[in-house]
This record gives C-alpha cells, sequence and structure tokens, in this order.
C-alpha cells in the first residue's frame, strides 16, 4: 500500500498545526461558531446528537497492522472502547471531546492517517472495490489511480468551498463493486481499442434525496489527463452549482439540468485549456504509484494441493464450510484466497468494531495476510491475501473473536448507517431494525438458501445507508414526531446499477422483521432454479410483493 | 485610512470599493480617485471611463472571469467578491483571471471571507485581502497566508504539481 514520504507527511504536519490553531481560537471565543463550523467539518469533525463525531479517512479502504493498533488505541484513550466503519470505507469515532481532538489528530498523523476532506463541502475520501489488487475479474488495479486522486485532491486550493460535497469512486473490475455509478464521479478503468489505459467517466450519480443513476460523459479518458480532466469538472461544478439551496446543490442537480450532454461539453470546453499543462501525468509518476501496489511476497502453491486441504477440513466441520462459502472469495494467486471479516453479527451495530478487536485484526492481517486489511463499504473488513491452508487457523481465530458470522452477501449483512441513536440527521432509528432483521431471519440454512440479497437501511433521506441501491431498502421517516419506515425493492448497485421502487405506505418499527418476511417469502413462493431476488424482481414486478404486504389480515 | 492585507504585509486601503448600485449602471457616478467599480458600471461607461488608470473593476460571485477575459491587464486592481464566506466560486475566479487571463495586477479578495481562507486564496492567485468586516485583525491574519507551505497540486503560486518536484 502507499507509504507517506517525507513531503506526504509535512503537509499533513502543516494541517495539524492548523486546525490545532484554528480549535485554540474557537475555544477562546475568537472564531465564530459559523466560521469554525466548515473548518471542523473539512478535518472530520462533526457534533452529533450525544458529542461530536470525527470521522477518519481510511484512503480507497487501504489500511495496515500499525494504522489498526493505532485506531484501537484512540478508541481506548479517547473514546469509549470501539468505532465504527462507514458506508464510505471510513473509520468514525462517536464519543471524542473536542478538547482532545488535535491531540486525536497528531497521534494519528504519525502512522499517516487523518480525517481532513471527510466532511464538508469539499472532494471525500475516493473509495474503491476492497478487492482491488486480488480479484479474478480484475482488468487494471485502480489503487494507484486511487492514491493519484487522494494527492491531487487532498488541500486543493480552488476547490474546498464546493457548492456542496463531493464524492469520487474508481473500479477496475468487470463487476463493479465500487458503485461507481452513485457517485459524483464515477471512474471505471479500462482499456482501448489500441490497448492504452483510460477511464469511462461517469458524473452526476449520487443517493441521497434525488437519488440518480451517474452519466456517462466521456467513454475512454486516457490515464494522464486524469487530474486536468478532474479539475475541469471540477470548476465547472464550482462555478456553475447551484448554491441557493444545498438539496439541489449537487453535481447531479447540476448535470440534469444543463443535461448530460450540455453539461460534457462545458468540461471538454474547460479541459481543452488544461489538458497539455503541468497537471498531465507523467508515465513517471503513474509507474511511481503503480510502485507502492506491486504484489506481495506470494508462494509458489499448488492450488490443487491447498485446496484439497481446505476441502477435507470443511468436511470434517459443517460449520467451517458454511464460511467458507460466504465469507471466503477467490483469489488471482493460485493457492491464495480473500476473506471477509464479518462486522454483522446478531446483535452488535452493522460496522461497529471494539478496540480489542481492531488490534486483534492487526495481528491477524500479519499471521496470514502481509500486515494489511481493507474496509468495505458493506461495512466489514478484509483480509485480502491468506493462503487457502491458513483458512482453517483463520476461521478459528475469526471465531474466537467475533468476526466470524457466515453471512457476507447475505440479508442479514445489512448496511446500515447509524441512525437515530447517535445522528442528528435521522429522522429515525436504523440500527434496532438492523438487529430486528437479523433476529427475523437466525436459521443459517435457510438464509442461505435465499442467496445473495442486499439489505440495506438509512435514517434519514440523506442515505447514508445505501437504501436506494438496496435489493431492499429500508428508509426511516418520521410521521408527527413517530418513526416510521418506508420499503423499496428492485435497487442494485453493480454494474446494472437501478434505484428501487417505493412499495407502498411506510410501516411502524415492530412491523417491519414481518414485513421482511413476506417480501422474502413472495420470493421464495415465485423465483426460478438460480434465480437471485432481484432477479426475481425484476422479472415479476412490485405487484405480488404489494398484494402480499399490503393484504388485510384473515 | 482603512488598512489591507498586500503581498503579506499591512498597507493604506487607498482604492475605495464602489458597491453595486439599484438601477442603470449606464448612469452611476464613478467618483474621482482611486475606484474599483461593479464590473457592469464598467461596461456600461467603458467609453467615458477608458482613459482613466484608476478605476478596477470587481466580480461577484455569479460574475465569471470571461466577463474580463482579455482586457485584465488594463486594469492596476481586480477585486472577486465573497457575498458569503462559503460560495467559494472566487476561488476558481482567481485562477482564471491569473492562469487563462494573465492578469499581473493586484487581484483583491473584497466582501466576507475568512482568515482561515487566506492561504487557499493567495495558491489561487489573490495577492491582496480586503475584509468587509473593519473589525478583522490584520496582524493576525497575516500569518495564515502561510498555513501550509508544501502542496500536491498546480497552482498559480506553485505551477508545478509535487508529482513533478518529487524528489
Amino acid at each position: 500500500m502507499y507509504i507517506y514520504d517525507e513531503y506526504d507527511h509535512s503537509i499533513l504536519r502543516q494541517r495539524i498545526a492548523q486546525f490545532r490553531g484554528q480549535t485554540e481560537r474557537f475555544l477562546a471565543g475568537e472564531l465564530p461558531p459559523e466560521q469554525f463550523l466548515p473548518l471542523r467539518l473539512q478535518n472530520g469533525l462533526y457534533v452529533q446528537r450525544l458529542a461530536p463525531m470525527l470521522r477518519i479517512n481510511v484512503p480507497y479502504g487501504m489500511v495496515n497492522a500499525t494504522q489498526l493498533r493505532k485506531l484501537a488505541h484512540i478508541a481506548r484513550h479517547y473514546d469509549k472502547g470501539y468505532c465504527h466503519v462507514s458506508t464510505r470505507q471510513n473509520i468514525q469515532y462517536n464519543w471524542p471531546d473536542l478538547t482532545e481532538v488535535p491531540d486525536i489528530l497528531a497521534e494519528l498523523a504519525e502512522v499517516g492517517m487523518h480525517g481532513t476532506q471527510s466532511s464538508g463541502n469539499c472532494i471525500r475520501n475516493t473509495t474503491s472495490d476492497q478487492f482491488a489488487g486480488v480479484a479474478p475479474d480484475e482488468i487494471i488495479d485502480p489503487r494507484p489511480y486511487c492514491e493519484i486522486i487522494r494527492q491531487w485532491s487532498t488541500f486543493h486550493p480552488e476547490f474546498a468551498f464546493l457548492p456542496r460535497k463531493f464524492k469520487i469512486a474508481v473500479t477496475g473490475s468487470t463487476q463493479d463493486r465500487a458503485a461507481v455509478q452513485v457517485h459524483d464521479i464515477g471512474l471505471e478503468v479500462v482499456f482501448n481499442d489500441k490497448d492504452e489505459v483510460g477511464f469511462r467517466v461517469y458524473v452526476g450519480g449520487g443517493l441521497g434525496r434525488t437519488p440518480c443513476i451517474g452519466a456517462v460523459i466521456r467513454e475512454f479518458l486516457p490515464e494522464e489527463d486524469l487530474l486536468s480532466y478532474l479539475e475541469a469538472i471540477l470548476r465547472v461544478y464550482n462555478l456553475l452549482g447551484r448554491r441557493d439551496n444545498k438539496y439541489k446543490a449537487r453535481i447531479k442537480i447540476l448535470v440534469r439540468a444543463l443535461t448530460p450532454e450540455v453539461f460534457a461539453q462545458k468540461v471538454e470546453d474547460e479541459w481543452q485549456h488544461l489538458k497539455d499543462g503541468n497537471n498531465k501525468l507523467t508515465q513517471a509518476e503513474i509507474a511511481r504509484a503503480k510502485g507502492f501496489f506491486t504484489a506481495p511476497a506470494y508462494e509458489t502453491i499448488d492450488n490443487a494441493a491447498a485446496q484439497a486441504v481446505v476441502d477435507a477440513q470443511a468436511a470434517d466441520s459443517i460449520a467451517f464450510g458454511k464460511w467458507l462459502q460466504r465469507n471466503v472469495r477467490e483469489h488471482k494467486i493460485p493457492g491464495y484466497a480473500a476473506v471477509t471479516l464479518s462486522l454483522k453479527p446478531t446483535g452488535v451495530a452493522p460496522g461497529d468494531v471494539t478496540d480489542t478487536q481492531l488490534e486483534i485484526i492487526a495481528n491477524l492481517t500479519e499471521k496470514f495476510s502481509f500486515g494489511e486489511a481493507r474496509t468495505t463499504h458493506e461495512q466489514n473488513i478484509v483480509l485480502a491475501d491468506v493462503k487457502k491452508t491458513d483458512l482453517f487457523a483463520l476461521w478459528q481465530e475469526c471465531k474466537a473473536a467475533g468476526f466470524a458470522t457466515p453471512n457476507i452477501g447475505t440479508i442479514t449483512d445489512i448496511i446500515c448507517c447509524p441512525g437515530g441513536d447517535f445522528c442528528s440527521l435521522a429522522n429515525a432509528k436504523s440500527i434496532p431494525i438492523a438487529e430486528a432483521i437479523q433476529r427475523q431471519f437466525e436459521d443459517l440454512d435457510y438464509v442461505y438458501d435465499l442467496g445473495d440479497i442486499d439489505l440495506n437501511i438509512s435514517g434519514c433521506m440523506n442515505a447514508c445507508g445505501h437504501h436506494h441501491v438496496g435489493h431492499i431498502g429500508i428508509l426511516g421517516v418520521d410521521k408527527s414526531g413517530k418513526e416510521f419506515y418506508q420499503v423499496q425493492l428492485g435497487g442494485n448497485a453493480s454494474n446494472d446499477a437501478s434505484l428501487g421502487d417505493v412499495l407502498g405506505p411506510s410501516f411502524g418499527a415492530d412491523d417491519m422483521p414481518n414485513v421482511i418476511q413476506k417480501i422474502v417469502d413472495v420470493y421464495v413462493a415465485n423465483r426460478t432454479d438460480e434465480e437471485l431476488f432481484i432477479d426475481t424482481y425484476r422479472r415479476i414486478g412490485a405487484a405480488p410483493f404489494k398484494e402480499k404486504v399490503y393484504a388485510k389480515a384473515n | 485610512m482603512p488598512k489591507l492585507i498586500k503581498d503579506s504585509v499591512i498597507v493604506d486601503n487607498t482604492w475605495t470599493l464602489i458597491a453595486k448600485a439599484e438601477g442603470d449602471a449606464a448612469t452611476v457616478a464613478v467618483p474621482a480617485g482611486q475606484v474599483i467599480i461593479p464590473i457592469a458600471v464598467w461596461n456600461a461607461q467603458k467609453d467615458q471611463l477608458q482613459n482613466r488608470t484608476d478605476v478596477g473593476v470587481w466580480l461577484d460571485s455569479d460574475e465569471t472571469a470571461d466577463l474580463i477575459g482579455e482586457e485584465a491587464n488594463r486594469f492596476a486592481v481586480i477585486g472577486v467578491n465573497f457575498p458569503l464566506f462559503m460560495d467559494g466560486r472566487a476561488f476558481s475566479t482567481a485562477r482564471l483571471l491569473r492562469e487563462r487571463y494573465g492578469f499581473t495586477g493586484e487581484l483583491r479578495a473584497v466582501g466576507n471571507f475568512m482568515r482561515d481562507q487566506l492561504c487557499y486564496l493567495r495558491r489561487c492567485g489573490v495577492n491582496a485581502f480586503a475584509f468587509a468586516n473593519p473589525e478583522a485583525n490584520l496582524e493576525e491574519a497575516v500569518k495564515s497566508l502561510s498555513d501550509l507551505q508544501e502542496y500536491y497540486q498546480a497552482s498559480v503560486d506553485q505551477p508545478l504539481p509535487l508529482f513533478r518536484r518529487r524528489a
């Protein structure tokens, strides 16, 4: 992974010192709260329902053992002993003390971590595929480009006071696991017909109040033009995006108001002035970035022999077999596998992880996966490079630490925002709904029979829980002070991205497990062999689901 | 005499900022002496004003750099306005005036920007800072110009991105 050099450290140290000064001026009454607001946000600090919330960037999900131990230390000494993996691959602390935040940031800076631009109307942490570099379906590793974008976007002087927040995601695989079509900018690394590397550029996707699928504004952008083209998009947005209404300020509104064609032309006109300037990437810089994401010291392994060992172990242990089936993925290197540690055991807020667990993960990465882990936008943790012959030992350690719930990709692997328990924006709680649904679906064999189902829950229309792109999406709404839940079906975040359709009137919290059960029952009754939930929904439509869910009792 | 920050030092502000007026820009009175007038007034009265070297113009946040364009260097001073500090259009406008239109005179931030934006504004080519707030502490504010001294990006103050300079 990328390792900070003296330039990176020095840039970060300047920023920490700047924010320390700003915090001191705020606490001394010299900096008005309304001016401190965007400054603290751009350093990751929210003021939430119960306490401040500090969001730490995990650049495109990559984190190493030293950083995991530092995150554990912060959780233990400055917080209540746990933290939360967000749906943008970041780490959130829910209980820091404002006066200690500069100290926390200074400690994190020691290991090359920070909260800068994790919030506010600026370019946020770039996200990517948690299986980057190891997925068998990968075309090109997106991480070097993510790192190039990270550096360009960090403290960009022109784009720190945009109309609204701005999120970029990059994928390099056949199957999009980074949800690039629902980001302000989505980049797909591709080859053109001359075997040159470049990007398909989507713009104006996003969830929130006005969910949109991004429009392709350029089919092939040569790799060396990445930064100049991004700068052109951002400049057009900065100058033309609406600033009169925060709910209409995202780039998706501008792209739709102008039409994608007109927006693309404006970007093209701007880019003509910029494309051959100093931002044009050099092959030396691309090679330098790639140099940080080379293959680790993989052993040469006989895959068939390794697989035979695993199969024999699975034959002896049904539980291990289930874990293999759901939490372990194929790897492009023979004899290796990628493992997802589930942060979704029933009864724990989805994505929450304790200080001790973070230290265990750090140890596991060193023992089994070259000292690195990845956070996922589904709020789990991945060890990307595990020898197949180590899987059984890793599983036993995961079981002991509480990460072995074999539910990855199933209906209980719920994406869930912090909701009304923590967030001051939320209209309704989301964590208790997730738990009630997990309890409804406790029979693992039944859950496996249901196959892959993305169930996503957001506590308000800001959609941090990505409910629009869940196969089953749940949105918390407020009706005269009471919490209700709207259900959407048919959303999808992958290549054939789609937004869910609202099923009908919303439900009370107590009804939700039963409502989800009825939806699943309709799927089971109608599916053909091998048909996943999303496929059945697309084939039969919403009517049978509506009929069942809203049928009068008796 | 009111003060402002110019080229990192506190100096007298000898230019008077003329606010946008109601009504016809063609009939707004432009006083004698060093004045910075709305771009609309300049455009409406260009014929009468074109021999004056003591007239500068300012752009509001919804007025783009191409309204001045290639004419930029006829002005000694161009202002970019912040109606609110959260309105960041002036950052782009400043870069365009410097990088696209080659403006070499005084590029002045006016209006309700805040001290903590000075470093980024300087990076975007702004070299003078006239706070709307007369209470602003300029001695303290000067320090924020150098909050950051190493950068990843190309900008006006450092045309080479770090990747072209990295040792």
